[in-house]
């Protein structure tokens, strides 16, 4: 029998979630299609303000990859507005012209921002904040710095505002109401984000009524209605939302202010429901994924015919995500006769709380400064418990009931088993225990993927630690000895000794005499033995290349669609006409898609086929370039300043002393990668003190600094020592590098191995121990002998040719 | 050239691919992953990673597993399923070993 068809109509949190209770419950009622406006797969929206603040990437806010649809047998249709529904014909039509028919169909348009229409509301620099579009046009705009105006202090507004500061703008907040997030917050607790924002250089105005958007051909500022003018390079809208029910209307539905739904979920018309902020239930639309998920579960139910949990209003809680802003609300806490108040205020620790009682039970809750209580005051709410009895303590929080304070871990060990810990997904504490307990999880990433809690918005990761710290008791350790991985119960340290202890010279022997647990090891576990036998065998060990991560392996950076990039050697970051005219020549002939000069002063050539690589390595070799080793866990690049060859403040000849490091040190493999800088004097334009090495040049000779990183984390380098010339401070920066690759576990850092040693070891080993640093200096050397060949030139000429080719190319034919 | 067996296509010999490697077959738009294990067992997966279509052939080969290039997947090469906390699963096909030579059709294995 043919399955029921159901078709969607936008992909958003909602739908997204629904279909995962669907294929849960009746994974093959239905064949499924969807229809989404958007160009892309389901992504977690509440955390665009992360990424607008720079602290994510939108790779990893996406909640269904394109792999989740082929599993399912879901076809998305991206970028496919549905401009019509037929409820005659039972079909859907997109702009595009796709026609598709169904038996069930699910709305869930999600809502539109409300554009307030002011002149000039339409110039270019005006945007809304809804979708990644939005946050990319807003990265975009603040690449120049600037001020930017946020109409609008909710939730939404100050998460763009805060955002757009973290990119460098400057941002001028407008409220047309006399506190912030006035929906969520009372007056005190919105005086004190108020001051928070502003402290951090944050202009706020409210009361401030928005007149006119000042053009004439973009944005150049905004005018109130009181005349002050604000200077804008970009306006942001952020003042609410409006379901968006157009579709339904049009095809003759109930509607209100949003889609009208029964408590299942369903329209006017029985084949239809609608799910998310696009409907209404119990004349109520929703604004916050909590309640949309329970929608979700709801719709799912309908669709596999179970109508025995119709949707239930709840209170949602709101927190707000500004790093380091700490404020939650929950329920209901507007004034009233009725109603008593408990609060609590710390000017000095920046702390106010607030409860609303009614009856002798919370009815809401406000906390500034201090929100660790929020889940539990929340309970309270959801479960309408009297607290005559702890009403003396209650403000206090959980952990000052039943007397003498408790430590947080006893607050968490008392919450009840149904108290929710992650609002944003619905998890409770038993379902997290239990699923630590039943499937023995030992990691914070396996508790989110195993229960989602702590998956969505992530503020209460701290709680799902505590409960895991309680649940495993001793056995999580976060600072425990780690094994390697799961083959062996040694730590890297004790491998690495062991390999020079016993004399261990292939993967198997190591394997063997140190009992891994497994036959041929993991893909955590091979790369770094591999390393380790290269360092400390260099002579003898043959490279197994079959435990290489594939960049290294051929050489070359895999990019994201599989095609390749290809970074050349530029020593010094130093090029010529020849060089530049060789590598026009290259990106013409393969048609390379994209050329960008790097971060590390040479230029990387991307979207290269993979079949392509050795021919674009022979010609690259001809002009004489090497590789670059971008790809590899090995030095990468020496950055360099202009120096006394030009520079009217050059001390010494930082470009050359940069080239000299670079073409002694290239092509050596290290614990992770290392990246070097000399600059010609302090003022330092090669950025030498945030490099795994750095030198800043000066009268007297060269500063050789170490241990800095600008990456996932930001450092500024140690000094190391002062040397007079540059012989020296090539032995000393080579000696200091070949420490660190004979003693850091693999992909550690330069600067996360020197804590671990300690700096004033180092100095001690490099500065003041001549013996030792000239015997570092002769391994180093020793060693190079067999690193530096130019992998290119070797595949150019035909090594590994089977990396390059397909071992067959089949005929169509051959398939019938 | 490849010739037919039944509906089995050879595709090349076992020492064409190194231990704990792959190489790959393309058929029209499609690729498959030709895996073979460090005590010489031989499959063939798309090369497509289900999470997001990641060239598993560019993997490290590991216990009958190949962990993927861009995130770190780990697929089984029996069943082409996701193995651990991830959940997905990429088309496996049949292939054998004839002495060195190895087979292969191209109706996907069933997938339940
Ligand atoms: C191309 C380049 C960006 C650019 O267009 O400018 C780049 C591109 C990549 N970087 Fe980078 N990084 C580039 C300069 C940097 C810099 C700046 C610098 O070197 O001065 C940094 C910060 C400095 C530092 O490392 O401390 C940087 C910090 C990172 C990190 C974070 C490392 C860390 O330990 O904190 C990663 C992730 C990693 O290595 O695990 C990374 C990883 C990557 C990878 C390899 C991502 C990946 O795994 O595929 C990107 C490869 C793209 C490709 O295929 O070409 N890239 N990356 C730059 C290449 C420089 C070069 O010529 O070799
Ligand atoms: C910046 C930001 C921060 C937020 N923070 C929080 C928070 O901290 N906590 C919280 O609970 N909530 C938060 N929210 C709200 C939450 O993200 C939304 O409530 C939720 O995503 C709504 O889900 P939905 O599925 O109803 O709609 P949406 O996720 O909006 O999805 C609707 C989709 O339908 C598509 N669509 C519309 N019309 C059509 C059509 N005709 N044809 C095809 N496709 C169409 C749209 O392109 C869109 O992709 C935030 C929202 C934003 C924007
Ligand atoms: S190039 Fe570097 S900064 Fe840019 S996306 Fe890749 S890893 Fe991130
Ligand atoms: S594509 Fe394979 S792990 Fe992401």
């Amino acid at each position: 029998m043919a399955k029921d068809k159901l078709v969607i109509i936008g992909n958003g949190m909602a739908p997204g979630r629904m279909l995962e209770h669907l294929f849960e419950k009746a994974p093959d009622a239905y064949d499924v299609t969807i229809f989404n406006a958007e160009p892309r797969v389901n992504y977690d929206r509440i955390m665009l303000s992360p990424v607008l603040a720079g602290e994510k990437s939108y790779e990893e806010i996406v909640i269904h990859g394109d792999g989740w649809y082929a599993e399912h047998g879901v076809m998305l249709y991206k970028g496919h507005k549905i401009v019509e529904i037929d409820r005659t014909a039972k079909t859907v039509r997109s702009e595009h012209g796709e026609v598709a028919p169904y038996d069930k169909l699910v709305i869930a348009t999600g809502s539109m921002p409300f554009v307030i229409p002011v002149p000039g509301h339409n110039l270019p620099g005006v945007l809304t904040y809804r979708d990644l579009d939005d946050v990319n046009a807003m990265l975009l705009a603040a690449r120049d710095g600037g001020d930017a105006v946020v109409i609008g202090g909710g939730l939404l507004g100050l998460e763009a505002a805060a955002g757009l500061m973290n990119q460098g703008m400057k941002v001028t907040v407008v409220h047309l109401m006399p506190t912030l997030m006035e929906r969520q917050l009372d007056t005190a607790a919105g005086y004190l984000l108020q001051r928070e924002l502003e402290s951090r250089g944050m202009t706020v105005l409210t009361k401030a009524n928005t007149k006119e958007i000042v053009g004439p051909d973009k944005v150049r500022a905004l005018r109130l209605e009181d005349g002050t003018e604000i200077k804008a390079d970009l306006v942001i809208m952020a003042v609410g939302i409006r379901p968006n029910g157009i579709l339904a209307k049009e095809a003759g539905l109930d509607v209100n202010r949003g889609i009208v739904v029964d408590a299942h979920m369903r329209t006017s018309d029985p084949d239809i429901l609608s799910v998310g902020e696009c409907a209404e239930v119990s004349g109520i639309c929703y604004g916050l994924v909590a309640p949309l998920y329970q929608m979700a579960n709801v719709a799912a139910d309908t669709l596999a015919g179970d109508a025995s949990r119709p949707f239930k209003d709840s209170s949602t809680a709101t927190r707000l995500k500004v790093t380091g802003v700490n404020l939650y609300s929950a329920g209901d806490f507007a004034e009233g006769e009725d109603r008593e108040e408990i609060v609590l205020r710390d000017a000095t620790a920046g702390v106010y709380k607030r409860l609303v009682l009614k009856d002798n039970k919370v009815i809401g809750a406000v906390l500034y400064g201090e929100t660790a209580d929020g889940p539990w005051f929340f309970d309270l709410i959801k479960n309408g418990e009297d607290i005559a009895e702890k009403r003396e303590t209650l403000i206090f929080g959980q952990a000052y009931q039943g007397g003498s304070p408790l430590d947080p871990m006893a607050a968490v060990a008392a919450l009840p088993d149904e108290a929710e810990i992650c609002g944003c997904n619905g998890v409770c504490k038993s379902k997290i225990v239990s699923t630590i307990t039943s499937k023995g999880l030992t990691s914070l990433d396996d508790v989110r993927a195993h229960t989602k809690a702590s998956a969505s918005c992530g503020s209460c990761t701290g709680l799902v630690e505590q409960l895991m710290a309680l649940t495993l008791g001793d056995s999580y350790n976060p600072a425990a000895v780690q094994p390697m991985c799961t083959c062996t119960d040694l730590g890297h340290d004790d491998v690495r000794r062991l390999i020079i202890a016993k004399e261990l010279k292939t993967i198997p022997q190591v394997m063997q005499e140190l009992e891994w647990k497994t036959s041929c090891g993991c893909a955590k576990c091979r790369p770094a033995l591999n390393y380790y036998l290269v360092c400390d065998w260099p002579s003898e060990y043959a490279d197994d290349y079959q435990s290489r991560f594939i960049n290294e392996r051929v050489h070359a950076n895999i990019q994201k669609d599989g095609t390749y990039s290809v970074v050349p050697r530029m020593w010094g970051g130093v090029t010529s006409a020849a060089e530049l005219r060789a590598i026009a020549d290259v990106v013409d002939k393969y048609a390379i898609p994209t050329v960008k000069v790097t971060g590390g002063q040479r230029i990387d050539m991307l979207g290269v086929k993979k079949e392509d690589l050795p021919a674009v390595w022979g010609d690259l070799g001809r002009a004489g370039f090497v590789s670059g080793h971008a790809y590899a866990k090995g030095l990468r690049t020496v950055k360099t300043c202009v120096g006394t060859d030009w520079c009217r403040f050059g001390t010494q000849d930082s470009t050359g002393l940069g080239i000299r490091i670079e073409k002694f040190m290239w092509g050596s493999w290290t614990p992770a990668k290392v990246k070097m800088a000399v600059s010609g004097c302090p003022r330092n334009c090669a950025e030498a003190t945030c490099k795994d090495v750095g030198v800043i040049c000066v009268d007297s000779g060269f500063e050789i600094h170490f241990a800095g990183a600008a990456g996932l984390d930001i450092k500024g380098t140690e000094v190391l020592g002062l040397v007079k010339t540059e012989d020296e401070a090539l032995e000393h920066i080579v000696a200091v590098v070949q420490m660190y690759r004979e003693q850091a576990r693999y992909l550690e850092r330069i600067y996360k191995w020197a804590k671990r040693v300690g700096y004033d070891e180092i100095r001690r080993q490099i500065m003041e121990d001549d013996e030792r640093r000239k015997a570092y200096f002769d391994r180093f050397v020793f060693s190079q002998k067999f690193a530096q060949v130019d992998p290119w030139s070797e595949r150019a000429s035909g090594k590994d040719k089977h990396e390059f080719k397909p071992m067959a190319t089949l005929s169509l034919e051959a398939a019938e | 050239m490849n010739a037919m067996t039944g509906s089995w296509l050879r595709v090349g010999d076992i020492n064409d691919i190194p231990r704990r490697g792959a190489r790959c077959v393309k058929h029209g738009d499609m690729t498959i992953a030709v895996f073979r294990t460090h005590d010489d067992r031989v499959y063939a997966l798309e090369d497509k990673c289900p999470h997001r279509n990641g060239p598993l052939s560019q993997g490290i080969v590991h216990d009958g597993c190949v962990t993927c290039p861009l995130h770190n997947w780990v697929i089984s090469l029996e069943t082409g399923r996701a193995t651990g906390a991830d959940e997905g699963a990429t088309t496996t096909y049949p292939v054998r070993l004839d002495g060195t030579t190895i087979l292969l059709s191209l109706k996907p294995a069933k997938v339940d």
